[in-house]
């Protein structure tokens, strides 16, 4: 038993990183996939998210605002609505702008976020970032308990999945994907343009404040080199044009295959020499680009293609054999 | 007849462009007027005033009596005033039939927490918003094309569409910007008689931007002639070909073009 735990305690932990990334790409997915939003700055909603549970949630402490140690779900929950109140903000102020500077200023604002993590110690203890963050679960013994909290981040995974697989059949998806692909002409539908984007804006940073808070709870600790840009932003979005934009069995998928090859390819790069692992770092992410390239290649809408909505069928809930009048 | 949309006294200027420059027109209620003029004129721009698409610089526009200067576009729908565009514009990456069941306003589905909550309402409005969409495709004869995405639509077809968008909006009053373009013979005929079809027997009022003076002759009484961004002259095609100052202006000063 110890040793099958040991063996499977890797693949348990990859699975449960690959599911927090698999949540904020579900998160991009509603902004960039439904609706076309370019958010170039999922690390600040990342980090708003990571530091709001930590915050709540860890003992209290005399150098950082808190802790409160208040219970994981509140945390979550709190970390989900502060994303989505900065989001409000940040979308008010940007979303008026076309896609291609929406994409500068959410960059931009991602840095300030990250520098002000960073660099306000009574908020966020600085560089020093907040650790003994408390994970669920943490009675019982170590493996079941990693697989506990995998367990849970597969549940979580799989009511968002649930909600937006509703909203995207829904006519709530129908305009978001009539604004991506034709905003004057969804305009001209009589659509609230900017109201929905801000929404979709909202909805999606919310969802990617929780992966943040996900990934808090998970590794037990928060620092401001969490919230690089490069494994946080590019992560994701590499993750979500793979694995299929619009598409939230792509955006699962996505982030399972890209999180398992990045891994992967640390443990390779591990057995270099102390001198070579340094420079290896910017293999992987030349890896993790040829990997893009390879399934964009080969199929390019990623590996699984946006499907539009069945339409409703018509007949449906009169019996068979009747007529329909 | 009463007039449904007044343009008063509208100008829109660009920096020191002005592309339309203190305008003054009615479309009346129930009519399929025309509006044409040379490039540059400044028709589109009216158009895009009128829609909503920009504020007017000056001037006052009224829908059926209302004032409607400087509304956004969604609003001016909800009022029944619909525009199409120039070069379609369809939504390509969605099928036929979601283009038109994306149209209607106010569906309960519409809102996420409703779709959410409400599921059995949301699909039995559905239901209905695809009885009418299939209704526009079998009028358009594109029920055919129902499940095809709309970016592989040939161009005539998106024009059709197009046409089907502004019949699922429910708008009385309605702007086309060059239906025309781009359209080959056989569909233009389809097209018109669509229009005509539309203006006749379901009481629409079309302003029709064209450069099709047969199509404009065919289907538009009265026709407005815009030039330098402002009206020159209206009236029967007939007369207007005979205006010398039009044929000056817009015929290139041509005298064959009057046939």
């Amino acid at each position: 038993m110890a040793e099958l735990a040991t063996f499977l305690a890797y693949p348990v932990g990859l699975l449960t990183i690959a599911g927090i990334y698999a949540v904020m790409c579900l998160g991009l997915n509603v902004q960039w996939g439904f609706t076309g939003l370019f958010n170039a700055g999922i690390a600040g909603f990342f980090a708003v998210g990571a530091y709001t549970s930590a915050i709540l949630t860890t003992a209290p402490h005399p150098d950082y605002l808190g802790g409160f140690g208040l219970p994981v779900a509140v945390g979550l929950v709190c970390a989900m609505a502060t994303a989505g109140v900065v989001a409000l903000g940040i979308g008010w102020l940007t979303l008026s702008l076309r896609s291609d500077y929406l994409a500068i200023a959410t960059i931009g604002i991602a840095e300030i976020l990250r520098l002000i993590v960073k660099n306000e110690d009574w908020l966020t203890n600085g560089p020093r970032g907040i650790p003994a963050i408390p994970r669920p679960f943490e009675w019982l013994p170590p493996f079941p308990a990693q697989v506990a909290y995998l367990a849970l981040v597969a549940a979580i995974i799989a009511v968002i999945y649930i909600a937006l697989e509703r909203g995207l059949n829904s006519p709530w998806g129908r305009v978001m994907r009539a604004i991506r692909e034709n905003e004057e002409s969804a305009r001209a539908a009589g659509k609230d343009i900017m109201r929905r984007r801000l929404e979709a804006f909202v909805l999606g940073s919310m969802i990617m404040g929780l992966g943040g808070a996900l990934m808090a709870h998970s590794i037990k600790f928060i620092g401001p080199e969490a919230t690089e840009p490069l494994i946080v932003t590019f992560l994701v979005w590499v993750m979500l044009i793979a694995g299929g934009s619009g598409n939230n069995r792509g955006a699962i998928l996505g982030a399972v295959v890209i999180w398992a090859i990045w891994s992967m390819t640390e443990l390779v790069t591990r057995q270099l020499p102390a001198d070579w692992a340094l420079r290896s770092a910017y293999l992987r992410v030349f890896l993790i680009g040829l990997a893009l390239q390879i399934i964009l290649q080969r199929a390019s809408s990623g590996l699984l293609a946006e499907k539009p909505p069945k339409p409703i069928p018509l007949d449906e809930g009169e019996p068979k054999g009747r007529s329909r009048g | 007849m009463s007039a449904t949309i007044a343009v008063e006294n509208v100008s829109k200027f660009f920096g020191g462009v002005r592309a339309v420059n203190d305008c003054s027109l009615t479309v009346e209620k129930g009519s399929i007027t025309g509006l044409i003029g040379p490039n540059g004129a400044g028709k589109t721009t009216l158009f895009n005033t009128v829609a909503g698409f920009f504020k007017p610089t000056a001037g006052r526009i009224t829908l059926d009596g209302r004032d409607i200067t400087g509304l956004p576009p969604h609003r001016l729908f909800h009022l029944g005033l619909v525009r199409t565009f120039q070069i379609p514009h369809e939504f390509s990456r969605m099928t036929v039939l979601e283009n038109l069941c994306v149209v209607p306003g106010g569906q309960t589905g519409e809102s996420l927490m409703r779709s959410w909550l409400f599921w059995p309402r949301v699909k039995s409005e559905e239901r209905t918003v695809r009885r009418r969409a299939e209704d526009t495709l079998s009028f358009l004869n594109l029920a055919h094309v129902r499940d095809e995405l709309a970016g592989n639509l040939s161009g005539g077809q998106k024009k059709l569409l197009e046409l089907g968008r502004v019949i699922m909006s429910g708008a009385k009053t309605i702007l086309l910007d060059e239906p025309g373009a781009g359209v080959n013979r056989t569909l233009l005929a389809d097209l018109s008689a669509h229009i005509r079809h539309l203006n006749r027997d379901r009481g629409y009022t079309f302003c029709i931007i064209e450069h099709d003076m047969d199509l404009i002759a065919e289907l538009c009484d009265p026709v407005i002639v815009m030039a330098q961004g402002a009206v020159m002259t209206q009236g029967k095609m007939a007369d207007v070909r005979r205006d010398p100052a039009v044929i000056e202006a817009y015929f290139g000063g041509g005298g064959a073009a009057d046939t």
